[in-house]
């Protein structure tokens, strides 16, 4: 990589603009990116990860079997043998070393991406991303800046067994001098990306695992900042608030409610924090009712948070308490009880059902 | 590296016989040559004495601020100068110290103003300084988060062909954290230019070492991660500039990180909080004494013409200036603005912090107005809506 690097005249850390994606020219796409038809959120993440690589040399990736092996979800596959192992490489088995000499060569210069292989394997990295990560810029008053993406498999929905399916937001959500964001879509998945490596902030990245395989075009513009929520959907009777892999399901349950004559509006969050107060709190103020919706157990959830920020914001909108639909207050299930555990449709149909109705009938 | 060549490494810099190596005796007389390390030129070993009285003097400063309620807490490096000192000067100017919060005087001799190095313990900020002006990280509270950081900046240095090191201090309590191991082993592997130097004083907080570890020596450790390590007398100035300036030196020709294991003592409590008498004999801390690194090296230039009492004087009366200047300099409360709080948190601030930030003066504003106490006060607006 000495070539480029030396080479480039990067911008400074502060200079978060997005690039086109389109910079290395036509020839230059990645598959997977703009422009290219019906693509799964791997091959999204694989474009984003290429296109950022191939922009910036301060770019790295790196973490457990992305390189030669292409990450267990093969979203690094064919970066280490394009950009060669000096920016894409495999480290040894350790999560905080992993966190911490991210943080060593963010202070450096350079702008580490790195893969933590599953939620729940995160774990050893919290003291270096809490305390560290997260607080350094602060600690310093903003002389260290760490342009760092952790991207995180997470939640479950795909038969993982136990330490595979963890939705471990909150803890993330709730540590001030992080971004925590979550695509819901292919599309998604390649701008939230490529915004958040182009954020002067630490990000931690969210990847919904179990829409990994979903399919779509992604637009060549992002369309709205990485810290805007969006509405997927558009209704008059009620809110249906989601994000990551839970988007698709409240978008289902939307379809489905309106079979029962209520027209249910949904928000896509993609950003936890900061949390889009403005879009959201226009929605609830539309529709009178919200329902948040998350995989996460309900108890201190990131849901509690959603529902008590909106209850400052639209009191004298809301027409019944705003109702959370999560995962049970349990450890991860095995997969074979899991369906029970996970919202789906029927749950979040007859939450909606609780909403009071009758009461303003 | 074949496992030959590795173990000759090991038998040249480890002495079977665990003796730390050294330069100069606790007496101060020049010791036989280790075939390792030199000694340093007559101009250093002034200067690591110079910077030793120096560093010494400041850190009396430092302890007696906290008596007079100036300095929250201060970990004091008392005993320790001979690390400190030695490790500092052995660095070139484009190379990064990460120290710990036991570090003030590594710190202040890296050419940090003691007002900003000491912000942390004065409790006005968590780091008082530009880390990037004198490439010093800042002090590392969560013992051993700090190796992993100096492997991450080692290794982008290699990557771009930087000519740069950086040298981690620990502690021997520390070397039982888990980022230790990661750290080793990842600058061991990526063959990074780092240098770890562990300064074993024999306890954490109250934990000796024998509870800490079943290590013969800390400096096996590294051999465990095929890495260079070398076990020191840490009082003596000489060895320890000599092993970082060697281990430096090392890194830099891209020959990988080294591990020095350096045997020094804590001669004051943890903190002017603690009360070491609970845990440790006067007797010991009696027989460190007689191996105060100051002495050491004050014996060996006076032994060999390079000190005298006119010298010694000018000095101290040095030191005296640059403690004054402290205590003036820390004479008065911190003025920290409270609107600052929310203005590193990010790049730029959430509208929520905005907000939070505004509460705060408007609250501020209020009880000087009307002097009512700011506690208990109730935060939920600080959630209400954003224009």
């Amino acid at each position: 990589m000495t070539g480029t690097l030396e080479r480039a005249a990067p911008a400074g850390p502060e200079a978060g603009t997005s690039r086109s994606p389109q910079a290395g020219g036509p020839s230059q796409r990645p598959a997977g990116g703009p422009g290219t038809e019906h693509v799964t959120m791997v091959a999204a993440l694989n474009a984003a990860l290429a296109g950022a690589l191939a922009d910036d040399p301060r770019v790295l990736v790196f973490g457990e079997d992305v390189g030669t092996l292409g990450g267990v979800f093969r979203v690094t596959d064919g970066l280490a043998a394009r950009f060669g192992e000096d920016r894409v490489f495999d480290t040894p088995l350790a999560e905080a070393g992993i966190l911490g000499t991210a943080i060593g060569m963010a202070m450096n210069g350079l702008v580490p991406v790195v893969e933590m292989q599953f939620d729940a394997f995160a774990y050893p990295a919290f003291e270096q991303v809490s305390s560290h990560l997260a607080k350094l810029r602060n600690r310093t008053r903003g002389r260290i800046s760490l342009p760092i993406v952790v991207r995180i498999p997470y939640g479950g929905g795909i038969g993982g067994v136990e330490h595979h399916c963890d939705s471990s937001e909150a803890y993330y959500a709730h540590t001030p001098g992080l971004r925590v964001v979550t695509p819901g879509t292919p599309a998604d998945a390649y701008h939230l990306l490529r915004q958040s490596i182009d954020c002067p902030d630490p990000v931690i990245f969210l990847e919904p695992k179990r829409r990994y395989w979903s399919r779509q075009a992604v637009p060549a513009d992002p369309g709205v900042a990485m810290d805007q929520a969006v509405v997927r959907r558009v209704g008059q009777d009620v809110t249906l608030i989601a994000y990551g892999g839970m988007v698709t399901t409240a978008l289902e349950a939307a379809a489905a409610a309106a079979d029962e004559g209520w027209d249910a509006e949904v928000v896509d969050l993609r950003s936890l924090s900061p949390f889009d107060d403005a879009t959201v709190a226009a929605s609830v103020r539309r529709t009178g009712r919200a329902v948040v919706v998350h995989e996460a157990p309900g108890f201190g959830g990131y849901g509690a948070e959603v529902a008590a920020r909106l209850t400052e914001l639209c009191f004298h909108y809301l027409q019944a308490p705003i109702l959370r639909v999560t995962g049970f207050d349990i450890p991860y299930p095995p997969p074979s009880l899991e369906e029970h555990h996970l919202p789906g449709v029927d749950r979040i149909l007859d939450t909606i059902g609780r909403l009071q109705w009758d009461d303003n009938a | 590296m074949t496992a030959s060549t590795l173990e000759a490494r090991v038998a040249a810099a480890l002495p079977p016989g665990g003796e730390p190596l050294r330069l100069i005796s606790a007496d101060g007389q020049p010791c036989e040559p280790s075939g390792v390390l030199g000694l340093p030129p007559d101009e250093t070993l002034r200067e690591l004495h110079r910077q030793m009285v120096i560093g010494r003097r400041l850190d009396t400063q430092a302890t007696a601020l906290t008596r007079q309620g100036r300095l929250a807490v201060y970990p004091s490096s008392r005993g320790q100068e001979a690390c400190q000192i030695g490790a500092v000067l052995a660095l070139r100017e484009q190379d990064w110290l990460f120290p710990t919060y036991r570090d003030t005087v590594a710190v202040l001799a890296r050419a940090v103003a003691p007002a900003e190095a000491l912000s942390l313990l004065r409790g006005e900020w968590h780091c008082g300084y530009d880390p990037y002006e004198h490439r010093v990280a800042p002090q590392c509270t969560p013992l051993a988060t700090n190796t992993l950081h100096a492997v991450g900046l080692a290794r982008a240095a290699q990557v771009k062909h930087d000519d740069q090191v950086a040298l981690a201090l620990l502690g021997d309590g520390a070397t039982s954290e888990g980022d230790t191991h990661e750290a080793l082993n990842f600058a061991a592997v990526w063959s990074a230019p780092v240098v770890f130097l562990v300064q074993n004083n024999g306890y954490a907080i109250s934990v000796p070492l024998a509870k800490q570890t079943a290590a013969p020596a800390l400096a096996y450790k590294g051999v465990g991660y095929g890495m260079r390590s070398l076990l020191i007398d840490g009082n003596d100035a000489a060895v320890v500039y000599a092993a970082v300036r060697s281990a430096v030196d090392h890194a830099a020709a891209g020959r990988g990180p080294t591990l020095i294991e350096a045997l020094t003592y804590r001669v004051e409590a943890h903190t002017n909080a603690d009360d070491a008498a609970r845990y440790r004999d006067s007797a010991e801390v009696e027989a460190w004494l007689s191996r105060d690194p100051l002495r050491r090296m004050e014996a060996y230039l006076r032994g060999r013409g390079l000190l005298d009492d006119a010298g010694l004087a000018r000095i101290t009366a040095e030191a005296d200036r640059l403690a004054a200047q402290v205590r003036e300099a820390l004479g008065s409360e911190p003025a920290a603005d409270p609107a600052e709080l929310f203005d590193h948190v990010y790049a730029r601030p959430t509208r929520s912090l905005a907000a939070q930030r505004e509460f705060l003066l408007a609250e501020i504003a209020d009880s000087v107005v009307t002097g009512t106490d700011m506690a208990g006060t109730d935060m939920a607006g600080a959630g209400q809506e954003q224009a």
